[in-house]
């Protein structure tokens, strides 16, 4: 059986995972044992509830459970910062601490499976027939939550707003080495300005989501492996 | 707008087809004069030989021989745009119908005149259709690509183009052979591979229509980039078809390898199309770095390689129009980052320009040739014909939509589907490539009559009914607005934290591969193809640079910053005297009243219709309002009159303190003394730097200038006056001699 997209329900014959990201790509061909499905699922706790919460299939939770295992060099069964430092492609990102320290809850050392798949499942291309069911929580993976997720990251004090010296660290990130300090400046300067309405000298979530209207945020923050 | 205005209503219209009689009445009169002239002026210089003593010498002689084609050629062209302007009068008119239409149907009646005079009227030769008046419409569509939205959606845009047009064809030529087949109609010496050419030639959907069309509906951005990309990456497919089955009707059969060799003609065709067109863009973009020195001339490179790669894909049979749009695609980041403002300007001038009177000239050539060409109607053809192409593309794009769903993250609802298949005009690509048919065929009248009505119905009845569905529709339209550092800066952060994400993932996706290519692209392309020392430059601070340049002239412009003095400030003057320069503080402090300045009177974005034919943001004009103008003034005043009564060792605040708001920017005149200041020569990079960034970046040459002594206010007015000449000479034309002054790379709009 060849299934594009994800395979729904457990089903008993041997079959494939096609993995197909957005437009132009490589495609990626993932097989995956059934038998094994079945057996992985098991060795997770409250796994039910977790696809529930996320909204994740079956097949994805085992491939990222296959990844935190992975990652898990040490077996311990949570991941350290170190585990996420290994990663080569996040060290050469210029908001790569950023990324991992959004992994981590403020205080925790760790992260655990559940925590890991909470955080990926914002990634997830947002369901296009979801009710509006106002006595719900906002989904994980909705606009505005990830628009939020990404909030959070530039605002690492976690004081609702970007401030000023937020934004210049985050600037001088992407920026590296190749901009001077006056520069950052200027150009942080504007940012504010063009952004702030409310005129506190810094730029609240509200004011953020303003700014972003014009980009479409469901496409822009979805990877398609999580689909 | 227009000069003159008139007593009664409707004089307008009258005197406009005044004009028009007249013009055409002139042009035709010397058309048809013209075997006379040409006949006297042969015998009248025979009669000279003879009698070279007799006749008196002739004052004034004419000789209309002489000059007739490029005559005829300024004459034709003359009309169009007198045509255009015309409709541009009447906006009443130009609300309802598109321009499109209603140049057709200008070329309908001047071709009757022609005809009406006796003379034979010209049709629009394919030559010159291909080689002159089509390129000007793809190179500006292609230079001016929108790259995010065509790369986002570059898969679907290709499914349409190829498949969808593949489906169009066979499924028309299968249809209209079926008919054939019937008795009644008659044709039945039509075989199976005639209607599938005749269906390819009709299935592309066309550019130079769409873009006419869709310019004027506003549509928003997905569906524009759909039905345009679309209308772009058809030609590989059209030539192939085309090419196919032309040779095959001369063969009259077709096996099975003939058909795998088509498929690999195929992307033969497309992609040896787009390679050729990149190798020109990268020559364009590294003979663009060596031309700083040559300023003028650039813009012309621009245009000829990417006329040269038009030619030698067409040479090779390739697609010329791909080669097009990848040169100017490949060549456009590069160049830009090396040519200068002007040239900028120029390059995008000459090609909105070119693209226009292009246009209007194909639109009335297609008139005129609909009167002029050989005609065989057959009612039941025609009409099928014209069914057959609705039908065969609604079915087309909701079952390609369908399955295309399935790989899209953002779906195309309903309404985009309908836009995208109504929008799928037939146009003069296709009458053209009818008329390349050989005489040989045997239904050439028959194929050029039904392609013409296909293209009437398509521009007119679809062409007028787009704009009022799409409002009755409530399809979304194109929000316009001006670009934010915001956007830049947080789409730039979103691309990051994707790739990182990816990382965790373990995920080789889309964005993995677009970090690689601009790795790729920052640490060796740019290299070899950018002048200078620019090529280290992240994007985002040239994005920034740009902005405030623009933004910088723009208040220059509306008056809003005094540009002291220009008249008086020549080249003569300037180049013997020393301009003085400032200290970095003081670039920051101007740089600050800027955006300040800009800032307070910014207004909210709003949407304003876009058209490919404008060439700065609309925005601009009318950003100023007089009272924000009066009230920036006054302020100004107030507070250089401030400062003259400020003592004299007043510290200024340090750099540090940062207050946007325009009343605390309170060092700006803080003077220096006169005496003191060391006069260096004016260098070239750095006289844009007061509203540019480009001074700070190490790597330019800086003009060390120690500005000391203690900040007096004696001569304030007068270093504030001489910032602001130095401001407003920058900004204004300096000049030929001065070419080095244009150093900074321009910035796109």
């Amino acid at each position: 059986m060849t299934g594009i997209g994800k395979l729904t329900g457990k089903s008993e014959v041997l079959g494939r995972d096609i993995c197909v990201s957005s437009e132009a790509d490589v495609i990626v061909f993932f097989s995956v044992e059934m038998g094994s499905t079945n057996s992985t699922l098991s060795k997770i706790p409250n796994v039910e509830e977790l696809m529930q919460e996320t909204g994740f299939t079956p097949a994805h939770i085992v491939r990222l459970y296959d990844r935190f295992e992975a990652l898990d060099k040490e077996k311990t069964g949570h991941l350290r910062p170190q585990d996420f430092g290994a990663i080569n492609r996040l060290a050469m990102n210029p908001i790569g601490d950023r990324i991992i320290g959004a992994f981590f809850s403020p205080g925790q050392e760790t992260v655990d499976f559940h925590s890991f798949v909470r955080i990926l499942a914002h990634f997830r291309p947002a369901d296009q027939k979801r009710p509006k069911d106002p006595s719900m929580p906002e989904p994980v993976n909705s606009r505005t939550s990830k628009l939020k997720f990404a909030f959070q990251l530039y605002d690492q004090d976690k004081d609702g707003k970007i401030s000023r010296a937020e934004l210049l660290q985050v600037l001088r990130s992407m920026l590296e080495m190749q901009v001077t300090e006056e520069q950052l400046e200027s150009i942080a300067d504007r940012t504010i300005q063009e952004a702030d309405l409310d005129k506190d000298d810094a730029i609240s979530f509200e004011e953020f989501r303003k700014s972003l209207e014009k980009v479409n945020i469901d496409h822009k923050m979805s990877i398609r492996f999580l689909r | 707008m227009p000069a003159f205005s008139c007593a009664f209503p409707g004089c307008r219209r009258d005197l406009l087809v005044i004009v028009l009689v007249v013009f055409v009445g002139i042009g035709l009169h010397i058309e048809a004069s013209a075997p006379a002239y040409q006949s006297h002026g042969t015998e009248g210089s025979h009669l000279t030989n003879i009698t070279n003593t007799k006749k008196a010498f002739p004052v004034l002689a004419v000789n209309y021989e002489h000059v007739r084609k490029p005559f005829e050629i300024a004459l034709w062209i003359l009309l169009a745009l007198l045509m255009k302007l015309g409709f541009h009068l009447i906006p009443r008119l130009s609300a309802v119908v598109p321009e499109s239409c209603l140049l057709i149907v200008v070329g309908l009646l001047v071709g009757g005149l022609i005809k009406v005079i006796g003379e034979e009227p010209p049709v629009l030769d394919s030559q010159l259709f291909f080689l002159c008046l089509l390129p000007p419409i793809i190179l500006d569509a292609g230079y001016f690509l929108p790259i995010r939205p065509f790369t986002e959606n570059v898969g679907t845009i290709l499914v349409f183009a190829v498949i969808g047009t593949l489906w169009n064809a066979f499924f028309m030529g299968g249809l209209l052979y079926a008919l054939c087949q019937i008795e009644s109609v008659g044709l039945s010496g039509v075989d199976l591979l005639a209607c599938l050419l005749f269906g390819s030639i009709v299935s592309a959907v066309d550019p130079v229509a769409v873009l006419a069309v869709f310019e004027e509906i506003h549509i928003n951005e997905l569906v524009h980039i759909l039905v345009f990309g679309e209308s772009l990456l058809n030609d590989a497919v059209t030539v192939v078809l085309y090419n196919l089955f032309e040779e095959f009707s001369k063969v009259g059969t077709v096996t099975v390898l003939d058909v795998f060799l088509g498929v690999v003609c195929f992307f033969v065709v497309s992609l040896g199309g787009v390679l050729v067109g990149a190798i020109y863009g990268f020559l364009a973009a590294f003979t663009s770095r060596f031309t700083s020195h040559t300023r003028v001339i650039e813009p012309l490179f621009v245009f000829l390689y990417s006329y040269m790669a038009y030619l030698s894909s067409e040479m090779f049979h390739l697609s010329g129009i791909m080669a097009l749009i990848a040169c100017g695609v490949v060549m456009r980041p590069y160049v830009e980052a090396n040519i200068s403002h002007k040239s900028y300007t120029t390059i995008k001038y000459f090609l909105k320009m070119w693209s226009s009177v292009s246009e209007t000239l194909i639109f009335i050539f297609l008139g005129v040739s609909t009167v002029a060409g050989p005609h065989a109607w057959n009612w039941t053809f025609v009409i099928t014909t014209v069914i057959l192409c609705l039908v065969s593309r609604v079915l087309g794009v909701i079952g390609l939509t369908f399955i295309i769903n399935k790989f899209r993250i953002v779906k195309l609802t309903k309404k985009d589907q309908f836009i995208v298949a109504y929008g799928g005009l037939r146009g003069a690509i296709a009458f053209s490539l009818g008329y390349l048919l050989s005489n040989s065929h045997q239904m050439r009248n028959l194929f050029l009559t039904a392609i013409i009505t296909v293209i009437f119905f398509t521009v007119f009845v679809q062409g007028m009914t787009i704009r009022p569905l799409v409002e009755l529709l409530a399809v979304k339209k194109k929000k316009e607005s001006k670009p934010s550092i915001n956007e830049e800066i947080h789409t730039e952060f979103l691309d990051h934290l994707l790739t990182g994400v990816e990382g965790v993932c373990g995920h080789y996706g889309h964005y993995h591969w677009k970090e690689k290519l601009n790795r790729f692209n920052k640490t060796y392309v740019k290299r070899w193809l950018i002048a200078g020392e620019n090529f280290k430059e992240p994007e985002l601070i040239a994005f920034y640079r740009k902005m405030e340049l623009k933004q910088a002239i723009m208040m220059v412009e509306s008056g809003q910053l005094p540009s002291v003095l220009p008249s008086t400030i020549s080249m003569q003057n300037i180049q013997p005297r020393a301009i003085p320069r400032v200290s970095k503080k003081r670039e920051e402090e101007i740089r600050r009243i800027l955006r300040a300045n800009l800032q307070n009177n910014k207004q909210k974005m709003r949407s304003r219709s876009y058209s490919r034919h404008t060439l700065f943001d609309a925005d601009e004009e009318d950003n100023v309002s007089e009272v924000r103008l009066r009230k920036t003034k006054i302020e100004m005043e107030r507070r250089m009159s401030h400062y003259l009564t400020v003592p004299a060792n007043r510290e200024s605040p340090r750099p540090g303190v940062r207050r946007v708001r325009f009343e605390s920017d309170n060092q700006v005149f803080s003077a220096d003394s006169f005496p003191t200041v060391h006069f260096e020569q004016p260098s070239p990079p750095s006289t844009p730097d007061a509203v540019s960034l480009e001074e700070e970046v190490p790597k330019r040459p800086r003009l060390k200038a120690d500005i000391e002594g203690p900040r007096g206010n004696a001569s304030d007015n007068r270093q504030g006056e001489l910032d602001y000449q130095r401001l407003a000479r920058c900004l204004s034309d300096p000049g030929p001699n001065k070419d080095k002054e244009d150093d900074d790379p321009f910035m796109s709009c």
